[in-house]
């Protein structure tokens, strides 16, 4: 009879020190996801504070495409107007935050792409230090988001394993969604020029 | 028969365990890239390994970098690789960057050039640290005003000599070299590996003062009296002296620098 109190006793001791440690842990992990959910986040906000600045530089060439600035500037509020908090990564936001990134880098290497025709503007030295400027920026995006990829797989991983899974259903700790390369997302760090 | 029934009472939940430890090592293997190189040893600045520079010209930017290094803290590692498949350029520096810990811990003052002669690439990443000083515009102008032209008549030495001469003097002023932990978080190891080999020096030492006993040891070493840093850092410059073994000042190692995608790059 005491035997047995005992017997389930200590099973409770270990059943919550083992839940206290994995908590904890998970809580590590889920910190460590939002601080590189920040770093996307800086990192895309620098890449659409560089935007105006360089449709601005654009538009002072003569008759420049004018559906190209306007499908950049669109994809440029679309993708500010998606913002997400660290406690809402679910896939589905994730998914819907890059698609609108994506959108953006489209239309940015539209640009781009459209600017080789302007061989004027090229030679200013604003526009070539403006395309520095953005190549560092995509770069720091893909090292960003592989970060936070990283992150991602690591806590995804430690929330769906057993025994933890037990423990991160019970506190409400959901695995949470990563960047995928997407045909957009790789064309636009190799931007040349 | 205990254990025959443990054996079977176990064996499923165990394999399973077994199974979901392999997979999670994989994807831990599969995360860690096996094409971005080690980091060299004994460390080195200029790790060329393709062999394109002359060994003279290679010892001659390896003294720079590291006499840079020690006024500054701040490292310059000049990368030469046949391939960097399957990353595009700028990713393998960031990674070899990282990897290696190119800089001091906390300042984030590493830059990695790397150039692939098959390519004709070469780009110049900056660690966090240094973004500020050397912004992208800069190493892209370095890179196309400097390397590129060098390059295409195959100048490699000059090119590199010259760059890494403008990477300086941008970078001048930036960070100073620390007395107290010069050597970083990576010459943590390296200090305590010379207070062992000063503890062992000493209790040689005095075994060999006619095998003494613990009072005897007490007053006759007064050589190294208690490995402290004071007393060993004298030590330290002899010891790595011997172990460097490559000419003049002796590069300490990396100190752990991290990359966050600064820097530019081009083609010659």
């Amino acid at each position: 009879m005491s035997k047995g109190l005992i017997i389930v006793i200590v099973i409770a001791l270990i059943f919550g020190f083992f839940g206290c440690s994995t908590y904890n842990g998970i809580v590590g992990k889920d910190a460590n996801v939002g601080e590189k959910w920040a770093q996307v986040q800086t990192q895309y906000q620098r890449r659409a504070d560089l935007v105006p600045n360089l449709v601005n530089t654009v538009k002072g060439a003569a008759n420049f495409e004018k559906s190209t600035l306007t499908a950049v500037m669109e994809a440029r509020s679309k993708a500010t107007s998606v913002q997400l908090n660290a406690d809402q990564l679910t896939p589905e936001n994730v998914q819907r935050f890059q698609q609108a990134q994506d959108q953006l880098s489209g239309t940015l290497s539209r640009l781009l792409a459209v600017s080789e025709n302007y061989p004027q503007l090229r030679a200013t030295q604003n526009f070539s230090e403006l395309q520095a400027q953005l190549e560092g920026t995509e770069n720091r995006i893909s090292v960003a988001r592989n970060d936070f990829n990283a992150a991602v797989k690591d806590y995804n991983v430690s929330v769906r394993t057993f025994p933890a899974n037990i423990f991160a259903g019970i506190f409400g700790f959901s695995p949470k969604g990563f960047f995928e390369a997407s045909q957009a997302a790789q064309n636009a760090p190799t931007v040349q020029f | 028969m205990t254990l025959r029934f443990f054996l079977y009472r176990f064996a499923l939940p165990v394999r399973l365990a077994a199974i979901l430890l392999l997979i999670v090592a994989s994807v831990r293997a599969y995360g860690q890239n096996d094409v971005i190189p080690d980091r060299p040893n004994p460390p080195r600045l200029v790790n060329d390994f393709v062999g394109i520079l002359q060994p003279d010209e290679r010892a001659r930017l390896e003294e720079k970098l590291r006499r840079y290094n020690d006024s500054t803290s701040t490292q310059i590692v000049i990368l030469i690789v046949k391939t960097t498949d399957p990353y595009p350029i700028g990713d393998f520096s960031f990674q070899v960057g990282r990897k290696w810990g190119v800089g001091q811990q906390g300042k984030d003052n590493g830059l990695v050039l790397t150039w692939v002669p098959s390519t004709r690439k070469v780009f110049i990443a900056t660690g966090y640290g240094l973004e500020g000083a050397i912004p992208d515009a800069i190493t892209k102008r370095i890179v196309s005003q400097i390397i590129i032209p060098n390059f295409k008549s195959e100048q490699w030495y000059a090119g590199l000599d010259q760059a890494t001469d403008e990477i300086i003097r941008r970078a001048n002023g930036e960070y100073q070299a620390e007395a107290s932990d010069g050597d970083g978080g990576g010459g943590g190891i390296a200090f305590f590996l010379v207070i062992f080999i000063a503890f062992i020096i000493f209790i040689w030492i005095s075994r060999n003062r006619g095998g003494g006993g613990r009072n005897n040891r007490n007053r006759g070493g007064g050589f190294f009296p208690v490995p402290f840093p004071t007393s060993t850092f004298s030590g330290w410059g002899g010891s790595s002296g011997n172990w460097g073994g490559g000419g003049g000042s002796s590069f300490g190692g990396f100190g752990g620098g991290n990359f966050g995608g600064g820097g530019a790059g081009g083609d010659y």
